[in-house]
């Protein structure tokens, strides 16, 4: 037995066997064959083994993804029945002697191209799914297996580099029970998606996919950041003992699922999930979240070929206000570059990401696919508890142009005879040092702050937060980090408004009490996070957590503040 | 060989699942079908061909076949185009 270390990126525990995801190894040689007849039947038998893979895919998919994700497959479907590609690759295998691998290719890749000089965007997208069929078909020619998570059918533990938001999103959750991957941090999207489908996860493991073979026997420590390969049957039993435990105090916490969240002296805190999709409704509502603290509308835009329409929009908000029963609902306003692209929008590759062209710049330079958006919320706002949030603010101005678009699309709603809320709040989130600090200023024009804190470490610290050898750097605890938070909670209870946090941090049981003693208002975290941290929160004093934090807050180091949590 | 013009009315025009269910009925079919747009003319049981002309809401198409079953051929297509609002 062996095991590999790596970051803790959801808690739990899992055991089951290894399943690789990994890219499988598609290259070959240009060959001359001699019989063509014989080529073109192995190239047929691909052709029939990659059909009936994919109508199994699309099958899945109907069940779970439903028609508009299946549809996808039955494009591919026609694809590999496609008279056009099929006579020119056997004619190709027949008139020049080569290989099926090599005229499959050579063929495909002239309609990938033709597909890629497109100038509509649906039809560039059309390049990637021949690319996909073209694949399959190399695989079976190859005789290498292509993975097919959809197709996952007993109990796994996911081995891959790193996880996309779209793989995380395809992964059943009946058979993966937990997942390791080579890189990525704690707030990296696979560990966000990760805490938000309740699976273990451990990344950042460096090499799990260079040492774990298909079929190990692993065990996914969430708690500790542990992966144990093939481990000793002891060690099973000690785990299964643990996992046990786990359920146990699980059911413990469930009793606190329609409590309120007080402390020991009985002042109160708002305790709510953040979500990505109405999907993830149900965990908030079982885990007993007292709102949305947000809600990430990118899931809305990803995995897909074009921008999701006004009415698409309009529904999904509507059925999470709806679902939260008139509990507030922070809707976040599109947030995509940094770690999440959208290939339909063709945007430039950037050099730093995440300082560049992303959430609310984007937004406010590309204002139709904004106001659409911004429409579709302000359609929903009558059917429940709305409030706006706009993401990486950094300057007034760019609040007020947001605000100024949101008013100008209310009025035409408004006149085209819509029904709009007259209570919308319009918040910002805090995660740019520059906000935190004029804090004060932006508190008489917005209506409230959410404090983002794992982007606020990250240019607070400036590093990196995907960069592994930077991740020392990532510390909440730092009484810088502490000192920022102060000021946003401070400025915004100076004007009369609240202060939320909706980062990694608010569920963090290190940072709760340092984030009740400075006054923060409401925690957003994930829905599985929200019991325990009641529980936590019931035990905590408030008028001693006033003085842990205002002790914190005049340490020197994020490690003096951490032993003096530990001590309470 | 027999021909038929339509006019798209589908806003998204043809693309993504109305090509995939012109492509699969004009599969049943023996006969050779052929859908012209623009002056371009493809072969309408391949999705590619349909995908690359792009036809947008408005668009003017001709769809002929030739075959045996030629007349089943444009009856089929004509009942798609219309059952699913994509044509008339």
């Amino acid at each position: 037995m062996s095991f590999l270390n790596g970051i803790a990126a959801s808690s739990g525990i899992a055991i089951a066997k290894a399943y690789r995801l990994v890219e499988p190894d598609l290259s070959f040689e240009k060959k001359n064959i001699k019989d063509s007849t014989e080529e073109i039947a192995r190239f047929q038998s691909a052709l029939s083994a990659s059909k009936s893979e994919l109508e199994v895919i699309r099958d899945n998919a109907l069940k779970k993804l439903g028609a508009d994700k299946a549809a996808i497959f039955d494009a591919h479907l026609l694809v590999l029945s496609d008279p056009e590609l099929i006579h020119p690759i056997e004619d190709k295998i027949k008139n020049e002697q080569v290989s099926a691998e090599y005229a499959l290719k050579e063929t495909a890749d002239m309609f990938v191209m033709m597909f890629e000089q497109m100038e509509n965007e649906y039809m560039k997208e059309r390049a990637a799914d021949i690319r996909d069929v073209t694949k399959r078909v190399l695989s079976h020619l190859l005789g290498v297996q292509i993975v097919n998570p959809s197709l996952i059918a007993e109990e796994v533990i996911i081995i891959a580099e790193d996880l996309t938001p779209s793989d995380t999103a395809q992964l059943n959750r009946q058979f993966v029970k937990g997942f390791a991957t080579d890189i990525g941090g704690r707030t990296s999207h696979s560990a966000i998606m990760a805490r938000s489908l309740e699976i273990p996860a451990v990344v950042g493991t460096k090499e799990s996919t260079k040492v774990i073979q298909n079929g190990d026997l692993l065990i996914v420590d969430g708690l500790k950041g542990l992966v144990h390969i093939n481990p000793t049957p002891e060690a099973v039993v000690e785990y299964e003992k643990e996992l046990r435990n786990h359920e146990i105090q699980k059911t413990e916490w469930a009793k606190l699922i329609h409590e309120k969240s007080f402390t020991a002296d009985q002042s109160f805190v708002e305790l709510a999930a953040n979500i990505g999709t109405p999907n993830d409704l149900e965990g908030v509502i079982n885990n007993g979240g007292e709102g949305i603290g947000l809600y990430r509308t990118e899931f809305l835009y990803m995995g897909r070929s074009q921008l999701p329409t006004e009415e698409e929009q309009f529904e999904s908000y509507k059925s999470v206000l709806e679902g939260m029963s008139g509990k507030p609902v922070v809707v976040r306003t599109l947030d995509i570059g940094g770690d999440k692209k959208l290939p339909y929008l063709n945007l430039p590759e950037e050099l730093n990401p995440f300082l560049g062209f992303r959430a609310i710049r984007l937004c406010l330079e590309q204002q139709d696919m904004f106001r659409t958006q911004l429409r579709a919320l302000l359609r929903a706002s009558s059917y429940g508890n709305l409030k706006i949030m706009f993401p990486m603010i950094a300057t007034l101005e760019e609040f007020r142009e947001g605000k100024s678009i949101l008013e100008e699309e209310k009025q035409k709603l408004v006149s085209e005879g819509e029904k709009v809320s007259d209570h919308i709040e319009v918040g910002i989130m805090v995660e740019i040092p520059s906000t935190a600090v004029l804090a004060d200023q932006f508190a008489k024009e917005v209506d409230f702050f959410s404090i983002g804190t794992n982007d606020l470490i990250q240019y607070t610290m400036a590093a990196d937060r995907m960069n592994e050898r930077v991740s020392y750097l990532y510390q909440p605890y730092n009484p810088s980090i502490l000192r920022l938070i102060k000021m946003v909670i401070d400025a915004a209870h100076q004007e009369g408004k609240w202060a939320g946090m909706c980062g990694e941090m608010a569920g963090d049981e290190m940072a709760i009490p340092l984030l009740l003693g400075l006054g923060l208002d409401e925690f957003s975290m994930s829905a599985t996070s929200i019991l325990k941290a009641r529980s936590q929160i019931r035990n905590l004093n408030k008028k001693e957590m006033e003085k842990l934090a205002a002790d914190a807050l005049k340490m020197k180091t994020a490690d003096e503040v951490l032993r003096a949590v530990k001590k309470i | 060989m027999v021909e038929k013009q339509f006019t798209v009315t589908a806003d998204t025009g043809i693309h993504a699942r109305p090509a995939t269910l012109l492509v699969q009925t004009a599969s049943k079919f023996n006969a050779d079908i052929h859908l012209e747009y623009k002056g371009k003319t493809v072969n309408l049981k391949s999705i590619m061909g349909v995908m690359s002309l792009g036809i947008g809401q408005g668009g003017e198409i001709k769809i002929s076949a030739d075959g045996s079953d030629e007349q089943e051929a444009i009856a089929g297509i004509e009942e798609t185009l219309k059952k699913e609002g994509l044509a008339e």
